[in-house]
C-alpha cells in the first residue's frame, strides 16, 4: 500500500520533499547534538550562517544553474537586503515591540528592496551576454558596497537627517535625542539580534518550496530552455526579457532576505560584501552541480563548515581549500575519473541489487 | 596646473592597468577564459622584486629580471598545470580553478610574508622633474609610462608582424582552422601565457614603486580593475585594452581629485556599465553575429 502511495506521487514532488526532510532532519540532529554538548559551541555558531548560505546558494543557482547567466554580484544583493532590512528593525524598534512580528517584516523588506535593485539593475543589462554580464554584475555590486559606505543618517527630533559621502555636521542635532542610524563606513550599529536558528531553517525552507516550484512551473521550463537556447526560445514565442527579469527578482529578493537574517545574527561590515564573497557563493552552486537545488544546500553546508571547522589549521585552511577547489574541478573534468566514479554510484549499486531481486 | 598633474598620474596609473589588461585580454582572446588569478601574478611579481632586493641584495636590474623570469614560469606552468585539463570543460569550471588558482597564490604569499604590509624600496632612482613650481612629476610616473609605452609599441609589432603574433591572432579567431594550418595550438597559448604573465611582472613592479606597499592582497583591486578595463575597452581586443586601462586611470584619478576619494572606484565602475549599455562589446570590440 504504502509503496504504491509513494508511486502515485509525481517524481519531481518526490525529489523535493525529500529536500525538505533533508534539510529538517540536518538542522534537528544538528541543534539536538549542539544542546547536548556533543558538538562545541564552535559549531553552534555556525547554524544561523548555514542557513544564510545556503538561501544564497539556492537563489544563485536560479540565475546561474536555471537560467544560465553568470552573475558575480549577489553580495550586493545580500548587502541590499542587510542595509535596508537591518535599519527598518532600528526605526521600528519603538512602534513594533514584538519581535515576532518585526522580524518577519524586516526580512521581508529587506528582500523586497534587493528585488527592486535586482529589477533595476535587470532592466539595464539585460542586452549583455556572457562574460559582458558576469562583470557588470561584478561593477553593480562593488558600486553598491562603496554606495552604502558612504551614507549618514542620523535620527534626532527634528527629523532624519541625511548626508552622502560626508559626514553629518553634529552641531545641527539635537544631542539629547539623537541617534546613529547609518555612519558611513562604520555602518549600522543597535540592529537587535533577533535571529535564530529556527527562523533561519523556516526561510530555508520557504526559499526551497518557492525555488523549486517556481523552477518545476511553466515559467521555470522557460528559463531552462532560455538556457539551452536563447534564440530557439525566442522562436517559439519565450518572452526572454519578461522570463529573465523575473529570475533575477526571484535571486535578488532571496538574496536580500538572507542579508537580513544576516544583519539581525552579526555585525555588518560593508566591506565584508566584496566580490569575494560573491565568487564563495558561487563556489557553493558549481561545487553542489550547476542547476541542481539539492547540490546546492549539500555544497554550501560542507565547504561552510569545512575552513570554520579547520580553524586550528590556522593559516593552512585556505591553501587546503584552494587545492580542494582546483583538484575538484580538474577531477570534475576528467573522462577517466568520472567513468571511474560511475562505477561506485549509490544509483548504480542500487540498480544491481534491484536487478538481482528481479531475476 | 593641478589638473595636469591628475592627468599625469591618471596617466601612469592608466598605463599600469593597461599592461595587467593586456594579459587578461589575450588571455580572453586566445583560451576564451577569464582568469582570475592573473592580478595575483602581480603581487607575486611585487614580492619576488622585493625579496630579491631586501633579502638576496641583488641590484634593481638583476631583480626585475628575476621577478620577470618567475611570473613567466609561474604563469606557464599554471596553465599547464590547471587550466590545460580544462580546456574543453564548462567555462564556469575555468573560472571557479582560476579562482582557486587566486586563492592558492594568496595564502601561500600570507603564509610566507605574512599579512601585514611590506615596504617596497622603488627601483626607480630617477629624480623628480620639475617644470614649474606646481608641476612636479616624480621619477616612477616618468618610467612608468615610457616602459608601457614601450612595451605596447613593441607587443603591437609582435603580434601583427612576427610568427608568433600571428599564430597567436589565428588561435583567438578559430581554434579549429588555426590548428588545421598546422599551428601548435598548446603552444601558442603557452606564449601567451608566458607574455601576459611577464606584462603582469612588470605592471607589479612598477605599481610596488608608485604606491611603496606590498601584501599578499596587493594584487587583487587592480587586477579586477585592469579586468574591468579589458572590458571597457572590449575584451580579445589588444588596442582595446590599451585604450580600456588608460580611460579607466585617468577617470579614477580624476574623479578622486573632482568628485570624492571614497566614491572613485564606483565612478570607474559606473563608466563601465554605461559604457556596455550603449556598446555591449566594449569599446573596440567586435560585434558578434549569432547563429542558431
Amino acid at each position: 500500500m504504502r509503496k504504491l502511495f509513494l508511486k502515485s506521487i509525481k517524481s519531481s514532488t518526490r525529489n523535493k520533499f525529500s529536500t525538505y526532510i533533508m534539510v529538517i532532519a540536518f538542522f534537528s540532529i544538528a541543534a539536538i547534538l549542539v544542546e547536548a554538548g556533543i558538538l562545541g559551541s564552535l559549531f553552534k555558531g555556525l547554524l544561523v550562517p548555514m542557513c544564510y548560505y545556503i538561501i544564497l546558494a539556492v537563489s544563485l543557482n536560479l540565475t546561474v544553474g536555471i537560467l544560465g547567466e553568470l552573475s558575480l554580484g549577489h553580495a550586493g544583493f545580500m548587502c541590499v537586503g542587510a542595509y535596508v532590512g537591518g535599519v527598518f528593525s532600528i526605526l521600528t524598534k519603538d512602534i513594533i515591540t514584538s519581535a515576532l512580528i518585526r522580524f518577519p517584516l524586516a526580512l521581508v523588506v529587506g528582500g523586497l528592496a534587493a528585488g527592486l535593485f535586482g529589477i533595476l539593475i535587470g532592466i539595464p543589462i539585460l542586452r549583455l551576454k556572457g562574460d559582458y554580464l558576469a562583470i557588470v554584475t561584478l561593477a553593480f555590486g562593488e558600486i553598491i558596497k562603496k554606495l552604502v559606505q558612504n551614507i549618514y543618517i542620523i535620527k534626532d527630533v527634528t527629523g532624519f537627517h541625511f548626508s552622502f559621502a560626508t559626514s553629518i555636521d553634529t552641531s545641527t542635532i539635537d544631542s539629547e535625542s539623537k541617534q546613529v542610524i547609518l555612519n558611513g563606513p562604520m555602518s549600522i550599529s543597535g540592529i537587535p539580534k533577533n535571529a535564530n536558528i529556527v527562523i533561519g531553517v523556516i526561510l530555508v525552507l520557504i526559499t526551497l518550496f518557492v525555488i523549486m516550484n517556481l523552477v518545476d512551473s511553466r515559467s521555470g521550463r522557460a528559463f531552462m530552455a532560455i538556457r539551452d537556447n536563447r534564440i530557439v526560445a525566442e522562436g517559439i514565442g519565450i518572452n526572454i526579457t519578461k522570463y529573465k527579469l523575473i529570475v533575477f527578482s526571484f535571486s535578488a529578493f532571496f538574496a536580500g532576505v538572507a542579508g537580513s537574517l544576516f544583519a539581525h545574527f552579526s555585525t555588518v561590515d560593508p566591506t565584508k560584501f566584496d566580490y569575494n564573497l560573491s565568487i564563495l557563493i558561487l563556489v557553493f552552486v558549481v561545487l553542489g552541480g550547476i542547476g541542481n537545488i539539492r547540490g546546492s544546500v549539500i555544497a554550501a553546508v560542507i565547504l561552510y563548515a569545512l575552513p570554520e571547522l579547520l580553524r586550528s589549521f590556522q593559516n593552512y585552511r585556505m591553501l587546503i581549500y584552494a587545492i580542494v577547489l582546483i583538484v575538484m574541478m580538474i577531477l570534475n573534468n576528467n573522462e577517466k575519473f568520472l567513468r571511474f566514479k560511475e562505477r561506485f554510484t549509490f544509483k548504480r549499486l542500487f540498480a544491481k541489487k534491484h536487478a538481482k531481486e528481479d531475476a | 596646473m593641478s589638473f595636469l598633474n591628475y592627468l599625469i598620474s591618471g596617466l601612469s596609473l592608466g598605463s599600469i592597468y593597461a599592461l595587467i589588461a593586456l594579459g587578461y585580454t589575450m588571455v580572453y582572446g586566445i583560451a576564451k577564459m577569464l582568469n582570475f588569478a592573473h592580478g595575483d601574478i602581480i603581487m607575486v611579481g611585487g614580492f619576488t622584486v622585493f625579496t630579491a632586493i631586501s633579502s638576496f641584495q641583488f641590484s634593481p636590474a638583476i631583480s626585475i629580471i628575476t621577478g620577470i623570469i618567475v611570473c613567466t614560469v609561474l604563469g606557464v606552468v599554471i596553465e599547464k598545470v590547471a587550466y590545460k585539463p580544462l580546456r574543453n570543460a564548462s567555462s564556469l569550471s575555468v573560472l571557479i580553478t582560476a579562482i582557486g588558482v587566486s586563492y592558492l597564490l594568496q595564502n601561500l604569499a600570507l603564509l610566507i610574508f605574512g599579512s601585514s604590509s611590506q615596504n617596497f624600496s622603488s627601483v626607480v632612482t630617477m629624480k623628480p622633474w620639475q617644470i614649474n613650481k606646481q608641476l612636479v612629476i616624480s621619477g616612477e610616473t616618468i618610467v612608468t609610462i615610457i616602459v608601457t609605452t614601450a612595451i605596447m609599441i613593441a607587443l603591437t609589432l609582435f603580434v601583427n608582424k612576427s610568427k608568433p603574433g600571428k599564430a597567436m591572432l589565428a588561435v583567438s579567431e578559430d581554434k579549429g582552422a588555426a590548428q588545421l594550418m598546422g599551428i601548435n595550438v598548446n603552444k601558442t597559448i603557452s606564449v601567451t601565457f608566458a607574455i601576459g604573465s611577464a606584462l603582469a611582472a612588470v605592471a607589479g613592479i612598477l605599481l610596488c614603486s608608485l604606491y611603496p606597499q606590498i601584501n599578499a592582497y596587493t594584487g587583487q583591486m587592480p587586477g579586477i580593475k585592469a579586468f574591468i578595463a579589458a572590458v571597457l575597452g572590449g575584451i580579445g581586443s589588444i588596442p582595446g585594452a590599451m585604450i580600456g586601462g588608460i580611460l579607466l586611470g585617468i577617470i579614477e584619478n580624476l574623479s578622486k581629485a573632482y568628485i570624492s576619494t571614497q566614491l572613485a572606484d564606483a565612478i570607474s565602475f559606473a563608466v563601465l556599465i554605461i559604457v556596455l549599455i550603449i556598446k555591449p562589446t566594449g569599446i573596440l570590440g567586435k560585434k558578434i553575429t549569432e547563429k542558431v
